[in-house]
This record gives C-alpha cells, sequence and structure tokens, in this order.
C-alpha cells in the first residue's frame, strides 16, 4: 500500500477510537444529567423552607444582626468559584473563571480586596498556573455534591465574615457558579451571599397592613443566628448541585460535538484515501500502457 | 377545626407532608405543639422527636436534628439538616 494512502488510513483509525470514547463519555454524562437533576429537586423543598423562615425574620422584625449589617466602607470581599474537577466540557469552566475575574474587577475598582475560595481542580490550576493567592480550595467532589462540603464551606465564609475586617475578615460574600437553564444552556451567575440582599418568597408587607405577630424561640437573635449560617449552608449547597447538573449538560453537549466532529474527519479522510488510492491505480494503469506502448513502437 | 399542612423537609429531600392536627416539636425552650390557628412562629429545633398526629388520626414520628420550625397561616414547616422517619 503507498504511504500517502496509508497514512490517511491511520487517520481514520484514530478518528475512529477516538470517537468510541467521547461517544462513551456523551452518554454517561447524559445519564448523569438526570441524577443531578433529580438532586437539584430534591433539595428545593428544603432551600424554599430555609429562604421562607430567613425573609419572615427580615420582613417582620427590625433586628440589627451581624449578617444582616451592611458594611458602611467595606474593604474586602471573599468570592467562592464553583467550576468542576475535570474539563471536557467547552466553555463550562472557562465561562464561570472568566465571570469571576470581571466580578474581581469590579470589587477592586470599588476599592475592595479580593480574597478567593475555590471549588473545583480546574480553578485551582487557574489559580496555580497564574501564581495567585486563594485562601483555601476544595477539590474532588464537584460531580457528587454532598451536604458534609456545603457546610464546610459555609462554616468557613461564615467564620470569615463574622471576624472584624482588621483581623483579615470580609465584609461581602460573593458566589460564582453555572446555572443550570436547560440542556442547552448554562449561564454563569454571580449572587451575594452576605449580606443579604434580596429575601424572596414572602410579598412585601404593604404600608397599611399589620404585620402578624411572629413570635421567636427562643428569640430573634438567637433564631438569627442559627438560621443564618444554615441559610448560608443551604445557597452554596444549591449553587453546588446546580454547577453538578450544569457540568454535566456541558460535558454531555462538548461530547457530542466531539464525535460529530470525528464523523466529519472519518469522511472527510476516507474520501481523501480513496482518491490517493484511485489515483495510484491510475497511475500504474498509464505506466503499464506507456510500457506496453514503448516496447511495441519499439 | 381546620387542620395544619405540614411539611418536613431535611437538607436533600422532603421527608413527609400531609394533613395534620396536631404538630409536637422539641425547640430550645422546651416542647411545643401546634394546632391550627396558632400565631407566626419561627422556632430553633433541639435535637428530638418531632410528632406529628395526621388528619386522619395517624401518628408520624419523625427525627429531627440542627433545623427550624415555622409555623404561619396553618402551614408548619420543619426543616432540618438531618432528619428522618422513626
Amino acid at each position: 500500500m503507498p504511504a500517502k494512502v496509508r497514512a490517511y488510513r491511520a487517520r481514520i483509525r484514530s478518528a475512529q477510537t477516538t470517537k468510541k470514547i467521547t461517544r462513551a463519555m456523551e452518554l454517561i454524562s447524559a445519564s448523569r444529567i438526570a441524577k443531578a437533576q433529580q438532586r437539584v429537586a430534591a433539595s428545593l423543598p428544603y432551600a424554599r423552607a430555609v429562604t421562607r423562615a430567613v425573609s419572615a425574620v427580615a420582613t417582620y422584625s427590625n433586628v440589627d444582626h451581624v449578617l444582616t449589617r451592611e458594611a458602611p466602607n467595606a474593604t474586602r470581599a471573599a468570592i467562592v468559584v464553583f467550576t468542576s474537577d475535570r474539563g471536557l466540557a467547552g466553555a463550562f469552566n472557562s465561562n464561570v473563571l472568566r465571570k469571576s475575574e470581571e466580578l474581581s474587577e469590579l470589587l477592586r475598582s470599588e476599592g475592595k480586596e479580593v480574597v478567593s475560595y475555590l471549588v473545583g481542580r480546574k480553578a485551582v490550576g487557574y489559580y496555580r498556573f497564574r501564581r495567585r493567592e486563594y485562601v483555601r480550595d476544595w477539590v474532588g467532589g464537584t460531580d457528587n455534591p454532598d451536604t458534609a462540603t456545603a457546610k464546610e464551606i459555609a462554616d468557613a465564609v461564615v467564620a470569615q465574615f463574622v471576624q472584624d475586617t482588621a483581623d483579615g475578615g470580609v465584609d461581602e460574600i460573593h458566589i460564582v457558579y453555572n446555572r443550570f437553564v436547560s440542556m442547552l444552556t448554562q449561564t454563569p451567575e454571580i449572587l451575594r451571599l452576605l449580606p443579604l440582599e434580596i429575601v424572596e418568597g414572602v410579598e412585601q408587607p404593604g404600608e397599611t397592613d399589620v404585620l402578624p405577630l411572629y413570635e421567636f424561640e427562643p428569640d430573634v437573635n438567637e433564631v438569627l443566628d442559627a438560621l443564618l449560617p444554615v441559610y448560608i449552608e443551604s445557597r452554596i449547597y444549591a449553587a453546588m448541585l446546580e454547577s453538578a447538573a450544569s457540568k454535566h449538560a456541558a460535558t454531555q453537549r462538548a461530547m457530542k460535538a466531539a464525535s460529530d466532529n470525528a464523523d466529519k474527519l472519518i469522511r472527510e479522510y476516507t474520501r481523501l484515501a480513496n482518491n490517493a488510492r484511485q489515483q495510484e491505480i491510475t497511475q500504474q494503469i498509464s505506466e503499464i500502457v506507456g510500457g506496453a506502448d514503448a516496447l511495441s513502437t519499439s | 377545626m381546620a387542620d395544619l399542612t405540614v411539611t418536613v423537609v431535611s437538607a436533600d429531600e422532603q421527608i413527609w407532608s400531609g394533613q395534620a392536627r396536631m404538630v409536637v416539636a422539641r425547640t430550645k425552650e422546651g416542647e411545643i405543639g401546634v394546632l391550627a390557628g396558632h400565631q407566626p412562629l419561627l422556632g430553633v429545633l433541639a435535637a428530638g422527636e418531632v410528632r406529628i398526629t395526621a388528619a386522619d388520626g395517624g401518628r408520624i414520628t419523625a427525627n429531627a436534628e440542627d433545623g427550624f420550625i415555622s409555623v404561619e397561616n396553618d402551614t408548619v414547616t420543619i426543616a432540618a439538616r438531618a432528619a428522618a422517619l422513626v
């Protein structure tokens, strides 16, 4: 077999094996999306209950709590970035990292120092490569987030929030994660966790409405003390779940594109290989005919 | 008398939901019983049992830890990080 044809055949084989891998990964992610979505759905009742409770406290009491108080001149802000442990998910990680860069830019322009918390190996890799500082990272569990990790993250950021700014505490906490909009769209999103921004779920009472008299046990401050970390934790857990679902969807889409591309390559190279083979044969025939002609005329 | 709408949820799933006559939970200050028409309440749960008397008279017991109870318009929500039916 001539060299040209052999080279094409090798390429076809390589595209075929790659396609097998990407196809398998596509199917794996497809099966995992459903599970991830179920987990998101299962966590909703709790998240809703927590949010409603927090907004009830915020709406029906005029409590001044450290977690709701807006620092007058914030000087330091924390960002929690949710990426995945593995790549091969299209623009999934770069999108969220770019969004976090924009956010840091913005915070810096407001005169705040930015400290980072990273979730997922990709974010850690990104920071290491650029030799940037970060406070803490959590890796290895982004495909299957659990509440224990969410609690760890929440405890870490709340602890730093409660600390005095002078001792290295932060005044704001933002999270950046991929929100699962649909199988085809995942958008990176920024959410300010602390100080609490808006609490949805409860209608704001009108001016003239008489507020229902809420009873707090043991008292408002203790309820808030117990509730707010739980709220933060549930938001972080929700972000992790959404991010996991988005990652699977992004992987599925990226791998489908890769398989389709492999198909295209195989087709192209098959045509080229056929062409080369045909050329070879044509050349041989003309050589033989030419040789025979030369012999008969001599 | 009207019934309560009760939901018991843990961090990653809904444990139980339905109509109930009475809910008894243990808060940090002691046990509290909630009937229909209770004033809005938000309490921190201590580790312990939550007992629910369902509308049909059946009894449901759940263990709840690290959570809170909220009562509002005859809707009772028990949310706990770890909760399980007994």
